[in-house]
């Protein structure tokens, strides 16, 4: 009888994601957590202006449902110049759609490093680590690093006098992911 | 005789910023890099230039020049990679340096409560007193300062 071989390689887990551009820099975000990509052109009529001080990187919110997505400007958000955006990616059970210049590639990463511990500001929160990708190094965001839950209930506040357009099925989306 | 053979609570790496001489604790110090590309990405820490690649890890590169000597370096000769002791484990950062590094042994005086926090320790080398560095009061993402005195590297008994 043969004993079955008890070594078994390990297959390497993989993660899909997006490279994207935001101020030409470029950030990768798993696919997983977006769920659509559209042209900012398709949203541009559903889109309706938000003015909050606080919160420079939200200028837009969209209704979806019942729920209110908010715009985020990716560059804003960290820190960088803005730059027209092309592209937005609408985050899977989020609210949040982010505003980005556009996409570079799909493609997966294999490991995901901890961010090391001399990061030690917002950074922490923007990302899930640091992925290596053709001898770069290329920060992985976290999807729910955007908006703080007291980001969102002021932007609720702001927001919930104002008579919102419905987004969904204004036109067809670039893709689902 | 290896290299860590020769290391003992009094073994000081020598390290060149500009044109003055710091020392480092030499169980502090990981190896000596040659530049190599920083990659840079959005961040919000301050003292971190970037980070490089190293036998596969990320390390985050800090000029430690600018607060010690008052101007940045120009010339970054090697990278001099030390190591933090974090709660999970050590943690890299690559200092740029602007010279050879050089292992020595030396006596060690503990510095005294009006030293600067970047001071662990003083020592004496061909006649030139030289600052033992503290890492973490240097570096970005350190651990609490409580915990700051303990990393301190061990010192021998001090001779006047």
């Amino acid at each position: 009888m043969r004993v079955a071989t008890s070594q078994k390689s390990h297959p390497v887990r993989t993660e899909q994601i997006i490279l994207f551009r935001a101020s030409n820099q470029i950030f990768a975000i798993s696919s997983a957590s977006v769920q659509e990509v559209r042209s900012v052109d398709s949203l541009a009529g559903a889109a309706v202006e938000v003015s909050e001080a606080t919160l420079a990187k939200v200028r837009h919110v969209i209704q979806r449902g019942d729920r209110n997505l908010y715009v985020v400007n990716a560059p804003l958000h960290f820190g960088l110049r803005p730059t027209p955006a092309a592209l937005i990616f609408l985050l899977r059970k989020s609210r949040v759609a982010l505003l980005v210049d556009g996409i570079e590639k799909m493609t997966t990463m294999s490991r995901l490093q901890a961010l090391p511990g001399a990061f030690c500001h917002e950074e922490r929160a923007w990302y899930r680590g640091l992925t290596v990708l053709d001898q770069n190094v290329i920060p992985v965001v976290n999807p729910s690093g955007f908006l703080t839950p007291d980001e969102l209930a002021l932007l609720d506040a702001v927001t919930s006098h104002k008579n919102l357009p419905q987004a969904s099925g204004v036109t067809q989306p670039e893709f689902t992911v | 005789m290896t290299w860590t053979d020769q290391l003992d609570s009094c073994s000081c790496v020598l390290l060149r910023l500009g044109e003055r001489r710091f020392a480092l604790a030499a169980d502090q110090v990981a190896e000596l890099a040659a530049p190599s590309r920083v990659f840079r990405f959005a961040h919000k820490t301050p003292g971190i230039d970037g980070v490089i690649l190293r036998r596969g890890r990320v390390v985050p590169v800090c000029d430690i020049a600018e607060q010690l000597t008052g101007r940045k370096l120009t010339h970054r000769r090697f990278y001099l990679i030390a190591s933090r002791r974090q709660q999970d484990g050590a943690d890299w950062v690559a200092l740029p340096v602007s010279g050879e590094c050089e292992l020595i042994q030396s006596d060690l005086t503990p510095a005294s409560p009006s030293d600067s926090p970047h001071v662990s320790a003083w020592l004496s080398h061909q006649g030139e007193v030289i600052e033992v560095l503290n890492l973490y009061a240097l570096t970005p993402g350190s651990p609490a300062p409580a915990n700051v005195r303990s990393a301190k590297p061990a010192l021998p008994e001090v001779h006047a």
